[in-house]
């Protein structure tokens, strides 16, 4: 029986503990992330952003939260009902499931598993099924269209996303998060003699990528200016339009989680993870994941900025920038990586 | 831990199971293919216990992540009338128990094989390094790559044909409509592209 104990019981709790730990320190987080998306943009806008609920409007997203909660669900008549509350269901538990890989300081990660930027890819190429199950259990023209358009844009940029992953892969050698981040300890800067700094990640030798990944993260997001699923002046609301209270606001914190996970894998990725801008004193202080929570901030300012000041696309658009543009470029990137790598004999160990 | 590892065989198996039944059975066909989702995940599951991590996480990006999409986007698109496609269901029936038994016959054989002709689990499988020796991509790589290189072109070239023949029987130039060319517009500036007139009050142009 002790031994039913010490190899289930106590491992499943601590895990559990940590597991839920970190929900909490997440959804706390993408709270405040939704606060300071609402804030810039009311910043760029020159107005004051939501600002009465607590000292300058902190609050404002668990008076959000609150309000959601207490509304009444209201389920169409002519919708199909199961399908219809699942699909929320699923986009929110999706978009955090994938948190349980993302290491945010050396060895502080809920699962260290072996392909880790595969599982991440995987759970976020499932995330469409929320939108068009969403969109067509709505039984509405303007929900279903929506919803075509945004698998169809999901599907399209998630192609790119593979292709820079697989560069990012190549220069590495290992799917493990935790090891792309310690890999980019030592790259460009290092090579010319240089200490460790923020030279040697990976946003400097795989430039052309790093703005790809961005754009696609956008597009991948549903973000502006590739919102075009819920483009309100022709489509009302897209795929969310049936819905209200509770199951629309796990649309939304779906959404946002997606939003901090791609800021975080672009951390991952491109900058660095953890890693301090400069391997000496005043920054080695400094524990990894208050570098790891300011540099995803970082990247998230951008998405913000972005959301701000860029006019929304046409879908042709997005689709040709998509096909035309990302999918040549990163696909030429992968190539020319390889070759790279196997020429000058600087791949990575055991690749 | 071998209990834990069958306590989620069996979770896993019966969701398969349990959904490739109501694929069949399922009324409505967007159903039919959300069902087929859920047995391609459970797949990808059993994949995850027997130790193909790789492989269940490439299942789910291939086939529940882009093919299944496809599958939905059609099924969704087109309007089917059921109550029309089953009348004549049953008279298929016999073909597709033939086909399921064929499956399963090539199944046990590929399985068994080695047991009747020690040959045949030569050419079938080459010993595997133990999977904690080598990671899962690391070991498939090292026999795709060397081995195989001959029939993953060959799957490669395959795939680049039927890809060329979509595009081919979709493609079609109409005469005299109207394209757009990017690059035109993207040159556009406010010099060649607007004119700036004074006009006088009262006057028109």
């Amino acid at each position: 029986m002790t031994d039913f104990f010490s190899t289930y019981v106590w491992p499943g709790l601590i895990i559990l503990g940590q597991s839920v730990l970190f929900l909490v320190v997440l959804l706390v987080l993408i709270a405040y992330i939704l606060l300071a998306d609402r804030k810039i943009w009311a910043a760029v806008q020159m107005r004051r952003g939501p600002n009465v609920v607590g000292p300058w409007g902190l609050f404002q997203s668990f008076a959000d939260l609150l309000k959601f909660v207490l509304k009444e669900p209201v389920v169409p008549a002519s919708s199909d009902k199961v399908v219809f509350l699942l699909a929320p269901l699923i986009a929110v538990t999706l978009a955090l499931a994938t948190f349980a890989v993302i290491p945010v300081a050396n060895g502080w990660v809920i699962a260290n598993i072996n392909i880790g930027i595969l599982y991440v890819f995987a759970i976020s190429s499932l995330e469409v099924y929320g939108v068009i199950m969403g969109g067509w259990a709505s039984n509405s023209k303007y929900a279903f269209l929506g919803a075509l358009r945004s698998a169809a844009q999901m599907v399209s940029y998630e192609v790119s996303i593979g292709f820079v992953i697989v560069t990012v892969l190549l220069c590495v050698g290992s799917l493990n998060l935790t090891d792309i981040v310690v890999a980019q300890s030592a790259g460009l800067g290092t090579m010319i003699g240089l200490p460790s700094s923020f030279l040697d990640w990976h946003w400097l030798s795989l430039f052309p990528m790093f703005i790809v990944f961005f754009i696609s993260a956008l597009a991948e997001t549903n973000r502006p200016p590739f919102d075009l699923p819920e483009a309100e002046s022709e489509l009302v609301a897209g795929f969310m339009v049936e819905y209200g209270s509770t199951p629309y606001m796990m649309f939304m914190l779906g959404e946002y989680a997606a939003i901090t996970l791609m800021c975080c894998l672009t951390t991952i990725l491109f900058l660095g993870g953890w890693l301090p801008p400069f391997d000496f004193i005043p920054f080695t202080w400094v524990p990894g994941f208050i570098w790891f929570l300011l540099k995803a901030g970082l990247v998230f300012f951008m998405f913000a900025m972005v959301k701000a000041f860029v006019p929304r696309y046409r879908y042709d658009q997005l689709m040709r920038l998509g096909w035309k543009v990302f999918l040549p470029l990163s696909l030429a990137m992968v190539v020319i990586v390889a070759f790279v790598l196997q020429l000058s004999g600087w791949g990575a160990p055991g690749a | 831990m071998l209990g834990l590892q069958a306590f989620f065989f069996y979770i896993f198996a019966f969701i398969a199971v349990g959904g490739a039944l109501m694929v069949v059975f399922a009324r409505n066909p967007v159903h039919s293919v959300l069902f087929l989702i859920l047995t391609f995940v459970a797949a990808a599951g059993l994949f995850l216990l027997a130790g193909a991590e790789f492989l269940a996480l490439i299942l789910i990006v291939v086939y529940v992540g882009a093919v299944a999409i496809l599958f939905l986007f059609v099924v969704m698109m087109l309007d089917l009338d059921l109550g029309q496609m089953k009348k004549g269901a049953l008279r298929y029936a016999p073909f597709g128990l033939i086909i399921g038994l064929v499956l399963l016959a090539e199944l046990i054989i590929a399985a068994t094989g080695g047991a009747y002709h020690p040959e045949l689990s030569q050419t079938t499988a080459l010993p595997m390094q133990p999977l904690y020796e080598l990671s899962n991509i690391n070991a498939l790589g090292s026999v795709l790559y060397t081995r195989y290189i001959l029939f993953f072109q060959l799957a490669g070239l395959i795939l680049f044909v039927a890809m060329v023949g979509a595009i081919v029987l979709t493609l079609r130039h109409k005469e005299g409509i109207k394209r757009q060319s990017i690059s035109a517009q993207n040159a556009r500036n406010p010099a060649t592209a607007i004119e700036i007139r004074k006009v006088e009050s009262g006057r028109g142009l």
